[in-house]
């Protein structure tokens, strides 16, 4: 074979080497397996087997269940797939200040153990969604990105 | 045009990036929920932007060496590669300060991040095998395999956010960024498209004259003593 047609043999090969390779993790159903977070369902249909292990829990702050202590810094809140008081929830407790854009209805993903009643969360990580707006008329930027502790 | 090409790319491409980050840093509106924080935006977007084209400039260029042997087209691999490397460490590291005050964490190993730090270190690796080899027809040949094999990590950053839960947000498009916002991203992703453009130009231009240096060099004289004299 010559030079030049051992190339494009070399090219083909890597060319369906990448192929199979993408097609693998495309289609492969490797979203079972390779997970970063689970919402508060996935998590609560775990059951036991969830508990003690340290996993990442994502969804939204529901409205209403945000508890701050200013002079303990325990933070308590809700996390569930939908801010309203609908669906799953799951009772989180962490302790010191947040990110700065904690708040009810943003979305988030905490690090911690869930042992059946409360996730203890050691990180508490703020979602942001792909929207990019300026403050509405009236609005102040700077008031809502705002920390809990002054 | 050579020469239109040489200079005057990289000054335009440096004016529309000094006007870029006046547009964003003074005329671009605050952000409702991030307020000032979130201007980084419009370096960190185009840079992203750039990391996944180079890699694809890489790809093709690899591929147009194995179907017809030029090395004007491996020339263009190991620029495409090296800008490649400098704009996932500018896409790495803008993301990381902005990730600090709005998600909490300098870093996390969600399937976006971790996709884009492969991508990173498989260029440099990339890199490095091309030093390794002297031979420049096996070099080309092995690297484009490599390159070929390395692009598979392009659509998996793409499309992680799609694919997995993620922190880092899905793509935004122009329904979901206000046109006041839209509007000086759009300058400064073509402010950085005509930078990589510039590098990559020049970049070329410097693997091509090496490759002139490498055939006119005579077969057995010591490769160390030629680099100590150029």
């Amino acid at each position: 074979m010559t030079n030049a047609g051992k190339k494009r043999l070399v090219a083909l090969v890597a060319v369906l080497v990448a192929g199979g390779a993408l097609s693998f993790i495309a289609l492969g159903g490797l979203e079972q397996n390779l997970v970063y977070y689970w919402n508060a369902q996935e998590l609560l249909d775990r059951g036991e087997k969830a508990y003690g292990a340290t996993v990442r829990l994502g969804g939204v702050v529901k409205n209403g269940s945000v508890k701050w202590d200013a002079s303990t810094l325990k933070l308590d809140f809700a996390v569930g797939i939908a801010p309203e008081a609908v669906g799953p929830s799951v009772v989180v407790h962490a302790t010191g200040a947040p990110p700065q854009m904690f708040r009810e209805g943003m979305g988030v993903v905490v690090e911690g153990r869930y042992d059946g009643q409360v996730f203890t969360a050691d990180r508490v990580l703020v979602k942001h969604s792909n929207e990019y707006r300026p403050p509405a008329p009236g609005e102040k930027a700077s008031e809502i990105y705002s920390t809990l502790v002054e | 045009m050579k020469r239109a090409l040489n200079i005057g790319l990289p000054i335009v491409a440096l004016v529309l990036v000094v006007w870029g980050a006046y547009q964003g840093l003074a005329v671009a509106p605050a952000e409702r929920m991030m307020g000032e924080v979130y201007r980084i935006m419009y370096v960190h977007v185009p840079t992203a932007m750039m990391s996944l084209l180079a890699p694809t400039v890489v790809c093709i260029a690899s591929l147009a060496y194995l179907m017809k042997s030029t090395r004007a087209a491996d020339a263009l691999a190991e620029a495409g590669a090296e800008v490649s490397v400098l704009f996932s460490t500018l896409c790495l590291v803008t993301g990381s300060i902005f990730g600090r005050p709005t998600w909490g964490v300098w870093w996390t190993w969600d399937p976006r991040l971790t996709s884009v730090a492969i991508l990173w270190i498989a260029f440099i690796g990339y890199l490095a095998l091309r030093r390794f080899v002297d031979d420049p027809d096996k070099r080309a040949t092995w690297s484009a395999v490599t390159a070929i094999i390395i692009s598979v990590d392009v659509p998996i950053v793409y499309f992680s956010v799609k694919w997995w839960n993620s922190l880092h947000q899905m793509q935004s498009n122009p329904s979901t960024v206000d046109p006041r916002m839209a509007g000086p991203l759009r300058i400064n992703i073509t402010a950085w498209f005509l930078v990589f453009l510039a590098l990559l130009w020049t970049r070329y231009r410097i693997g091509r004259a090496e490759q002139d240096r490498e055939q006119s060099t005579p077969t057995g004289e010591p490769k160390a003593v030629l680099r100590m004299s150029s």
